[in-house]
């Protein structure tokens, strides 16, 4: 076995470092059985250094991976990095287009670890604090694998790799019922969609007698038995990506995972299986026939997820069940990329990615530290929280605007890009539904602003200062918005790297 | 020799069995149950779609040998998960798991 193909895969290779590192800093550091006690008590004696360690650790790792593999490395001598590159006969395939996925997925991941901190700390976490590194970390690597698949099986694994772990985060929580809810809604969910998947899968084997994806689009050929196929395909990522007659497990799951589990499911887990869904259709089915039918399949989904999924937003008095249905929504922006899967499509659904990661999870961590200060979390309990926080509010407003594509930010930006590349693929039916919904969503993201900046109340969420690793990823976001739509150069360095079928 | 339709057939009541039992049984135990039914249903078209139409390799014994691995970890996962609900309802019917809902 040539075992120089490892370093073709860099960026998992460094992930699985880092979580080595972590695992085995977890079993060295505050050795004792009762860590949780161990901690509290030398942070009562002012000796933090080993906790402070436990935390900042897994974070450094991460933002040291994140930084070495954040750009593609692509000269211009060495051509065939830049069209790709291939290990394990085909099993593992990488584009630079994919390294910048993984680039934002990393991006995200940092932030989630930040906004996690405070939580963390608390009494019930201290025991567990690094399972949660290393559940998110193995999530992650899961979606690597999963986005640079070039086989079925690895697709699949991947996908599961991605899946288990994120439901033992949802479940995290565990002397919570409603965490513990939460999580058996999302696993069995999860089990019965990747059932749907792998069943659709074993239909297209038998039809082509295998599933590398080089050799998968001579093979297929138009029958109902690859199209049932590619359909229980669809549905199963569907599920994934919560899009609209597979989203009733969404907002239940969303609403009982902890709220920094929620940020990372609707971001981060949502984007890898969005952009996994446009590149497997676009080199297996990339055949007329099959984009006929997965066009007119992504039609209805699209309408559904944007238009129900809006409805139901406007009547919720939770504010993290409320961000599941604008999840829902936004998956169905997101796939409206995936039409026709051109080129501009793929720049133009990372693109979305990007921002709305940025706008997400901005939104996330302020409900997050406002529910750590004081368990708040109803659309009601933020009334007037402009007199009493006015900068969190601020930026809270600033990430809703961006959501809801308000011109100056770069919500806006992502949605025009991804209008236009609809429009351009020639569905313009579709892009006119999409824009009348943005005009619904404004109403509902708008009716947020206006708890926090107009409504009065008796008793608002007192004044606290946040933590500094909240600061940062605050911090992060708000950059985020604001510059991924002014800096141009960043959706032109993407479109450098997308391909498609046109 | 037993024909490629007569398996197929089988494998497509068990998955269909398995998505009707996923809707309609109470316990989450018995949902558990349907699920692995659906799983199990692909290992065999898997299994004969190798045996019978592809001979030449190996892809779909391996892919049914980990999808079997891969199961059974979810539902270790997910039985982890009911033994906790059950200590807080002492009850793990899908009836029960209702606080969220709307």
């Amino acid at each position: 076995m040539d075992y120089s193909q490892f370093l073709s895969m860099q960026q998992e290779v460094s992930l699985l470092a880092v979580i080595l590192l972590v695992f085995l800093a977890d079993l060295f550091t505050c050795g004792r059985l009762e860590r949780g006690e161990a901690c509290a008590l030398s942070e009562a004696n002012g000796s933090t250094c080993g906790c402070r360690f436990r935390t900042f650790f897994p974070m450094v790792l991460l933002v040291l991976h994140t930084v070495l593999n954040l750009l593609p490395w692509c000269c211009e001598g060495c051509a065939q990095v830049c069209s790709g590159k291939e290990a394990f006969g085909g099993m593992y395939q990488s584009t630079p287009m994919m390294t910048i996925v993984k680039s934002v997925l990393n991006v995200g991941t940092v932030v989630v670890f930040l906004m996690a901190g405070n939580w963390l700390k608390r009494a019930e976490n201290r025991i567990k604090e690094n399972e949660f590194h290393l559940l998110v970390l193995f999530t992650l690597l899961g979606m690597y694998f999963m986005i640079s698949s070039g086989h079925f099986l690895m697709f699949f694994i991947g996908l599961e790799l991605a899946s288990i772990p994120m439901t033992a985060l949802v479940a995290y929580d565990k002397q919570r019922y409603e965490s513990a809810e939460a999580g058996a809604k999302y696993i069995l969910m999860a089990l019965f969609s990747s059932a749907l998947l792998l069943y659709g899968l074993s239909l297209i084997y038998g039809a082509a007698g295998t599933l590398y994806f080089d050799a998968l689009p001579e093979k297929v050929s138009f029958s109902w038995l690859t199209v049932l196929g590619m359909l229980l395909f669809i549905s199963g990522m569907g599920f994934k990506i919560s899009l609209v007659p597979f989203h009733l497990w969404t907002a239940d799951t969303y609403e009982g995972a902890p709220t920094v589990v929620t940020g990372y499911l609707s971001v981060i887990s949502k984007g890898a299986a969005a952009f996994v869904l446009f590149t497997v259709l676009v080199k297996i089915f990339g055949a007329v026939d099959f984009v006929g039918v997965w066009n007119e399949a992504f039609f209805w989904l699209i309408i559904a997820s944007i238009t129900i999924a809006n409805l139901f937003a406007i009547r919720q008095k939770n504010l993290k069940r409320f961000m599941a249905f604008s999840a829902i929504s936004q998956a169905g922006y997101l796939v409206l990329g995936v039409m026709d899967g051109t080129a501009q499509g793929m720049t133009a659904l990372v693109f979305y990615l990007l921002v709305y990661m940025a706008a997400n999870l901005g939104a996330f961590a302020v409900m997050n530290v406002v529910e750590q200060n004081c368990g708040k979390i109803g659309l009601d309990d933020y009334d007037g929280l402009y007199q009493t926080n006015p900068k969190l509010a601020f930026l809270m407003t600033l990430c809703l605007f961006s959501l809801a594509g308000i011109p100056p930010f770069a919500g806006f930006f992502s949605k025009f890009f991804i209008f236009m590349a609809a429009f351009n693929a020639g569905h313009h039916l579709l892009v006119f539904i999409a824009l009348v919904n943005t005009v619904i969503s404004l109403y509902y993201y708008l009716l947020i602003v206006k708890a926090m900046y107009i409504k009065k109340s008796d008793a608002p969420i007192a004044a606290f200062r946040s933590d500094c690793g909240t600061r940062l990823a605050l911090l992060i976001c708000l950059a985020g918005v604001i510059l991924f739509g002014l800096a141009g150069c960043i959706y032109s360095y993407i479109d450098s790297f997308s391909y498609g079928l046109k | 020799m037993i024909q490629l339709e007569y398996v197929l057939i089988i494998s497509a009541v068990m998955m269909f069995a398995g998505v009707y039992g996923f809707l309609t049984r109470r316990s989450t135990l018995a949902i558990l149950l349907s699920i692995e039914l659906m799983l199990n249903s692909t290992d065999i078209n898997f299994a004969v779609f190798n045996r019978m139409l592809h001979p030449e390799g190996h892809e779909g014994y391996f892919f049914a040998l980990f999808s079997i691995a891969i199961s059974a970890a979810e539902s270790a996962v997910a039985i982890a998960i009911m033994i906790n609900i059950y200590r807080m309802l002492k009850n793990i019917s899908v009836d029960k798991l209702e606080k969220m809902k709307w």
